[in-house]
C-alpha cells in the first residue's frame, strides 16, 4: 500500500504529515509506505497510491485522481490521523 | 540530524505583526539575526504562501514558515516568533496564528529526522498555547530542548 502526502514545496510541512502518518498507521497495524511530493510532482508520485493526504488549502492543486484525497487539519494530532485513515483503508 | 539549537537570538517575543506578511517577516528577521539565513530567504517564505495558499498553517494558531534549500540559507535554523495580537493567514480550520515557527534547511534530504524532532515538540497538544503565552526567550527555548522520542 502506498500514501502520498502532498504539500507546497514537498518538504517541512510533509515531512512532519509524512512522520506522523507513519505513526498513525504503526498505530492502526498498517503497513505501507508514505511518500513526500509537492504539487508539481503529486500526479506521478499518486499515480499508484490509495490514499493522498494533504491540506484543504491544496485539495484543488491535486486535479483528477483515483487516489482517495484526505485533508488534514491538525499536522500534529496523530489521532485525526488515525481516525481518518482508519475509515480510508477500511480497517 | 537534531534539531538545530535554537537560540535565544532566534526567539522573538510578543511581536507586533498587521497581516501575515508582516509575522513571515518578523520570523524571517529572527533567522537573519541568528546567522540561519539573509534576507533573501524571507521574501521567499512569503512567496510560498502567495503561491500556495495558507496550508503551512499546519495546526490550530501555528505556522511553520520554511522554503525550499538554497543559497540564502547559511546554516540549518530554526525559529520561533510568538505573536502580541493573533494574525488571520486565511486557513479556515487553524486561524488565527499565535505562533509563527521559521525552518531553514540546507538540503531536502537530510531534513527529515530534524522534522522528525519538530513533531515530538509538537505531538503535545499543550505546546502551542504554552508558547503562545510565553513571556521570555528561555521559557520558549526550554521548550524545545526537551525532544525525547516517544514510545
Amino acid at each position: 500500500m502506498k500514501i502520498v502526502v502532498m504539500c507546497g514545496i514537498g518538504l517541512g510541512t510533509s515531512a512532519i504529515l509524512k512522520v506522523n502518518a507513519e505513526r498513525a498507521l504503526d498505530r492502526l497495524g498498517i503497513e505501507a509506505s508514505v511518500q513526500a511530493t509537492d504539487v508539481a510532482g503529486v500526479r506521478a508520485a499518486a499515480a499508484d497510491a490509495q490514499v493522498i493526504l494533504t491540506s484543504s488549502e491544496l485539495v484543488d492543486a491535486i486535479g483528477k485522481t483515483n487516489a482517495d484525497v484526505i485533508v488534514i487539519n491538525n499536522y500534529f494530532d496523530v489521532d485525526e490521523l488515525v481516525a481518518k485513515l482508519e475509515v480510508a483503508l477500511g480497517s | 540530524m537534531p534539531l538545530p539549537h535554537l537560540p535565544l537570538d532566534a526567539i522573538t517575543i510578543g511581536a507586533h505583526a498587521a497581516d501575515w506578511p508582516a509575522a513571515i517577516t518578523a520570523a524571517g528577521d529572527a533567522l537573519v539575526r541568528s546567522g540561519a539565513t539573509t534576507s533573501a530567504y524571507t521574501d521567499r517564505m512569503i512567496k510560498v504562501i502567495r503561491e500556495f495558499g495558507a496550508y503551512i498553517v499546519i495546526a490550530p494558531g501555528l505556522a511553520l514558515a520554511h522554503a525550499r534549500p538554497g543559497a540564502d540559507v547559511l546554516t540549518d535554523g530554526l525559529c520561533v516568533v510568538t505573536l502580541a495580537e493573533p494574525v488571520a493567514f486565511g486557513h479556515p480550520h487553524n486561524d488565527p496564528v499565535s505562533v509563527v515557527v521559521g525552518l531553514a534547511v540546507t538540503g531536502a534530504d537530510n531534513h527529515l529526522q530534524f522534522v522528525a524532532e519538530l513533531a515530538n515538540v509538537f505531538n503535545d497538544p499543550k505546546v502551542i498555547p504554552a508558547l503562545a503565552g510565553a513571556t521570555t526567550a528561555d521559557f520558549v527555548q526550554s521548550v524545545f530542548e526537551q525532544t525525547e522520542a516517544p514510545s
